[in-house]
């Protein structure tokens, strides 16, 4: 069974070919994270411990680094994706959507930078 | 102008039925887990602000209260990433037959609660506190 219009099959595009972006985009976000979330879950089930020396160093590893930078990145995208589309669903009044849309987005840009920034703080070793 | 219909029809659906609630299930798991992200996000910059910031966070960081959070933590997240996984599936066109979803519906709640149960088991008796 395909959902695909004859037009949009002739021209090898959705409906308009650009409103599948944000579909597209929860997707990749979602297979990243099945190995980024599990991986985290199990590190952190496994650290020997869960004490500041222990995660600073667990931390500063250089794959942990990556990852964890990934991690953040995409959890932050594939977020804010999906509360996008909770405020689209159940807040109907058209002015609490926009300024709710609009917040949402910033503050999760604002948790994607600090996660970063966090991460690579702890890697290369506050200056203090 | 008089209001129009909007989707989703809050009103018009049967509550019990596997594929509402699986579905809306799904959707609290992902709104827990963006809060818990949030948490994380504010866990990671304490990590960052050094050790003295961080015994003083530790105190919240290790309350009860906090402990419930991470175990409904784990239990969303197993619940959204095997839920997610049978979303990821039926994009690929299959699995779609009513039967069949209600098959996967059963697995997804069996199998999330198995891994909630694996792992907060886990996280409590291989030490004192996560």
């Amino acid at each position: 069974m395909s959902l695909q219009t004859p037009l949009g099959k002739a021209r090898g595009l959705g409906s308009a070919g650009n409103g599948v972006h944000h579909w597209w985009v929860q997707r990749l976000t979602a297979v990243a994270l099945v190995p980024l979330g599990v991986w985290l879950l199990v590190s952190l089930l496994t650290l020997p411990s869960l004490d500041f020396v222990t995660l600073v160093s667990w931390i500063s590893g250089t794959w942990t680094a990556s990852l964890l930078t990934l991690f953040v990145l995409t959890a932050s995208w594939h977020s804010s994706l999906g509360v996008q589309v909770i405020l689209e669903d159940y807040v109907h009044d058209q002015g609490s959507k926009t300024i709710s849309l609009v917040l949402s987005g910033f503050v999760h840009v604002v948790l994607a930078a600090l996660g970063v920034f966090a991460v690579l703080r702890i890697a290369f070793g506050s200056p203090l | 102008m008089r209001a129009r219909p909007l989707s989703p029809h809050m009103g018009i659906y049967r509550l019990t039925r596997y594929s509402l609630i699986t579905s809306f299930a799904n959707r609290i798991t992902g709104g827990v887990l963006s809060v818990g992200l949030l948490a994380f996000i504010y866990w990671l910059t304490c990590l960052a602000r050094g050790a003295r910031a961080y015994a003083r966070a530790e105190q919240v960081l290790e309350s009860d209260l906090a402990k419930l959070f991470y175990a409904a933590l784990i239990a969303a997240f197993a619940y959204h990433l095997v839920a997610g996984i049978r979303h990821l599936v039926w994009d690929t066109g299959r699995g779609l037959e009513k039967a069949q979803s209600q098959r996967s519906a059963w697995l997804v709640i069996a199998a999330a609660l198995a891994l909630t149960v694996g792992a907060l088991w886990w996280a409590f008796r291989a030490r004192e506190g996560v």
